[in-house]
């Protein structure tokens, strides 16, 4: 699945940050809900909004627009959050991804789908996993799995800081 | 208790079945890599973990065994031998070897001694010395020896039961040569469902009595899952003086109605027509038993009858017992199931606390009534979905007793344990793993801690050491705590040899606490001989990784002359637990009501006259507190008069400052998942039940984060 290129006709479930596109795999959607309350968990990056019930799961959201380098946007009744299944380290955990609105099932055939340029998306390459074209437009399809395993990398690196902090004030 | 030593037992051969396997894997994945000391020392862990497993159990033939191939390792480590495929072969040979001696009855004694030999051999000419004589050696295949017969030997399965009938005819002399039978009968009755009939038709009158001599035999039959071997061993030492018989009874249907021939033929009869049903009763009625015929015949005596008689009932009574239910003990679920359940328990508590609350909205009494059973049933359900999942420490400590008595006089000691705290619940999964760096803790103390009863003497101390195992609840961790009266850690010693290990450089200045803190660093040792028993320096660094792989921690307080105690902090992996709820703006927090105190108000006067400082006044006592809203950069204004949650960790009062305290909860503990395991201050989450998600805080980690921050703050 990483850096797999897309070699037969797939369906995409795309939605919208600001006024871009961006698409995931269908597999890899579990679920789309409305926003609801989010409980943040403190002394987190702000990306990570925090954690929401999933029928008695506990399942953390990320929010796409900040994950992105974008502006935090208010919420609509358009906002929703897109359950999705990443596997990370060989698990599969259940990750929320808070975006602006979600827009359609849609299927791309291999060739309307082009690699990831080096630059100019703005974007960490790594999270992009093809470049999809429909009438004129662009669509960011994403990687689900290197998306967020960098969120795990990113509080993990806090953690390390304090503990050498400890270390040094002791 | 002998349940208990069966349950025991059976853990053990799990545990090193799990060992073995580890060890397996690492010698079949070194055999790739030989250069990788990484896994010669996991290879050098498991064998030292099997090693001390067995001794614990009695195997001391698994233990010896296995100590000499250690040994082997142990300059593996040093770099004296080298891995090669042959030392390699012979370890896995070695493996199966250990393999036999578990799964064979008899702690181990059974197995082929010519194998081991074989195999210690071979491994002798892997020692340096004899290096020249070793490239001709041929080392035994892995597999498939014909030798490692006892395995394969067609024992009963286990949970598959038969029937014996024993004849144990002791020779006349038998008690002129000190042998009592009876204990040996007892011996046997602990096998299983057993009938013991003594036989007394050689019992002469009284006039002739010898009383130094044995008339009497026995009849026994016995149920059991032991293969006869096991019954025949019983009797081991009395082989000559006795004959012994035993014979497998067959309890199949046709065997039972063996013993009524006559009502077979009557049920012909009856089926061909040729007599009536009530005719034949009657016949029958009148009849006497065949017992009483052939007692009157003058073929058998009384006893004789007895005996056979006991035979068919036990063998009914088992036939019934067989078709009725097998007799379930003990079921081993998976723990994933278990964690399932407690899932689905932990959800049907949330929702019941809903119903609850709807149905007082509501008003209808039926409906009340029916929302009150449901919660006493929820709550009946997960007291034993929980108590499923917890274990008592004691039956852990128990385990440790033969440890201490063997290890003690193996070395020469004479060491008593004490324990406290057995009831102490926790966590199946957490003691299970806690198994292994007990076993080094111990192992250590009476190794290295305890002095020979002469020093202790000299000492001005009790000849007899003591071992003081604790467990106590704190907050939501448990404390366990190994306590020895023995000679206590030398500080300058550890350090100096902490030197020649390379684990500290020369002018690295280290406290008290520091240095003590180095006997759990790997490749630490500060045994001055290799023994059977401890003293590589893999011990305490084992407990050291699987402590932390608990997520728990390891302390160590010494006093040289008065002993050493370590300290074992384990989390409380509960899945639920009660817990306060209390409130920040919108935020919703959990704190476990184990280690909360009390709930004092905190108003603005109050704040004042402290001139900012964080700390409280509660009824004369200074109690320090947290702003919780600042620590967590909670947005908004808090309230006129705040609340204070006093909780009490490692002895000491410390103030939780939230909005308001909102009251008690069921607290199902959810992970957080992988994304946030490493917040601080957060243990977990949990569903209220409006379902939004409220976080559990860790208060402990909390406290010590907000410590450091100071700390920080003020250097």
């Amino acid at each position: 699945m990483d850096k797999k290129k897309i070699t037969e006709s797939t369906q995409f479930l795309t939605f919208k940050l600001g006024d871009e596109i961006f698409a995931l795999e269908i597999s890899t959607v579990r679920e789309v809900l409305e926003f609801t309350t989010v409980t943040r968990v403190p002394q987190t990056p702000k990306d990570m909004q925090g954690v929401i019930n999933l029928r008695g799961h506990v399942v953390p959201v990320i929010d796409m627009r900040l994950k992105f380098g974008m502006s935090e946007a208010e919420k609509t009744v358009n906002t929703c959050v897109i359950i999705t299944e990443v596997t990370i380290d060989e698990e599969i955990t259940l990750l929320g991804a808070m975006v602006d609105s979600v827009q359609e099932v849609m299927e791309l055939e291999p060739d309307q789908i082009e690699p990831p340029p080096r630059i100019g998306t703005l974007l960490n390459t790594e999270f992009i996993q093809g470049m999809g074209k429909r009438d004129d437009q662009f669509i960011i399809i994403l990687n689900v799995n290197r998306i967020f395993s960098t969120e795990e990398l990113a509080i993990a690196k806090d953690s390390q800081d304090l503990a050498e902090a400890v270390d040094s004030a002791v | 208790m002998k349940e208990e030593m069966e349950r025991g037992l059976q853990n053990f051969k799990e545990e090193a079945r799990e060992h073995l396997a580890a060890l397996e894997n690492t010698l079949l994945e070194l055999e790739e890599s030989p250069d990788d000391s990484e896994l010669i020392d996991s290879a050098f862990r498991s064998m030292h973990t099997l090693k001390g497993l067995s001794s614990m159990f009695g195997f001391d033939v698994i233990a010896s065994f296995t100590h000499q191939i250690e040994t082997v390792y142990e300059r593996v480590r040093l770099k004296e031998i080298e891995v090669t495929k042959e030392l390699i072969a012979s370890t896995l040979s070695a493996h199966d070897q250990i393999r036999t001696m578990l799964e064979s009855q008899d702690e181990g004694e059974g197995a082929d001694k010519d194998v081991t030999d074989k195999i210690l051999e071979a491994f002798k000419h892997m020692i340096p010395e004899h290096q020249s004589s070793s490239s001709e050696t041929e080392f035994p295949p892995s597999s498939g020896e014909p030798e490692f017969s006892l395995a394969t030997e067609p024992e009963s399965p286990r949970g598959e039961k038969n029937t014996y009938r024993i004849r144990i005819f002791p020779n006349a002399e038998i008690f002129v040569n000190g042998i009592d039978p009876i204990p040996l009968l007892n011996e046997l009755r602990e096998f299983g469902k057993c009938q013991v009939i003594a036989q007394t038709k050689f019992l002469p009158g009284l006039e002739e009595i010898d009383p130094e001599k044995c008339y009497t035999y026995w009849d026994v039959i016995l149920t059991t899952e032991q293969d006869s071997n096991a019954i025949r061993d019983v009797f081991i030492f009395v082989e000559n003086d006795c004959e012994l018989n035993i014979e497998t009874i067959e309890l199949d249907e046709d065997h039972l109605n063996e013993g009524s021939t006559q009502k077979r033929l009557g049920k012909i009869l009856i089926e061909r027509g040729d007599i009536k049903a009530e005719d034949l009763d009657q016949i029958l009625a009148s009849q006497q038993p065949l017992g009483k015929i052939l007692e009157n015949a003058g073929l058998v005596n009384p006893g004789q009858i007895q005996a056979a008689l006991a035979e068919q009932e036990h063998a009914k009574e088992v036939q019934e017992q067989r078709q009725s239910a097998e007799p379930v003990s003990s079921i081993r679920v998976t723990s994933e199931k278990l964690d399932t359940l407690i899932d689905l328990v932990g959800e049907l508590v949330t929702i019941q606390a809903r119903l609850s609350q709807f149905s007082t909205n509501k008003n209808d009494p039926d409906l009340i009534s029916i929302a009150e059973e449901v919660e006493s049933l929820t709550s009946e359900l997960r007291d034993n979905t929980i108590s499923v999942r917890m274990l008592a420490l004691g039956t852990t400590f128990n385990k440790f007793r033969r440890l201490v008595r063997d290890l003690s006089k193996e070395l020469g000691k004479e060491v008593v344990m004490t324990t406290e705290g057995a009831e102490t619940d926790l966590d199946k999964s957490v003691i299970e793993q806690l198994n292994d760096p007990l076993v080094h803790i111990v192992r250590n103390c009476i190794d290295h801690g305890i002095e020979q009863p002469e020093d202790r003497i000299a000492a001005g101390k009790p000849r007899k050491g003591t071992i003081h195992l604790s467990a106590t609840h704190l907050g939501a961790s448990v404390l366990i705590r190994i306590r020895d009266d023995g000679g206590g850690l030398n500080s300058e010693s550890i350090r100096t040899k902490a030197l020649e290990r390379g684990i500290i450089a020369q002018d690295e200045k280290l406290s008290e606490k520091e240095i003590f803190q180095l006997v759990f660093s790997s490749g630490f040792s500060t045994a001055k001989n290799v023994t059977n028993v401890s003293g590589r320096g893999v011990g305490l660094d084992v407990v050291k990784r699987a402590i932390d792989a608990l997520r728990g921690s390891v302390d160590i307080t010494s006093k040289p002359g008065e002993g050493t105690e370590i300290t074992l902090k384990l989390p409380l992996t509960l899945a639920i637990i009660e817990g306060l709820l209390v409130k920040i703006s919108s935020e919703k927090y959990i704190i476990p009501l184990s280690i909360v105190r009390e709930c004092v108000e905190l108003t603005r006067e109050d704040v004042a006259q402290t001139h900012g400082r964080h700390v409280a006044n509660v009824r004369g006592t200074i109690v320090p507190y947290v702003l919780l809203r600042e620590q967590f950069e909670i947005k908004g204004e808090p309230p006129d008069i705040e609340q204070v949650v006093v909780v009490e960790i490692n002895h000491q009062n410390t103030g939780i400052v939230v909005d308001g305290v909102i009251g008690e909860h069921q607290t199902v503990i959810k992970p957080l998942g992988r994304l946030y395991k490493n917040v601080d201050g957060i243990s977990g989450a949990t569903i209220l039940g409006d379902g939004s998600v409220a976080l559990i805080l860790d208060v402990n980690q909390l406290l010590s984060t907000v410590e450091i921050e100071e700390l920080r703050m003020v250097s």
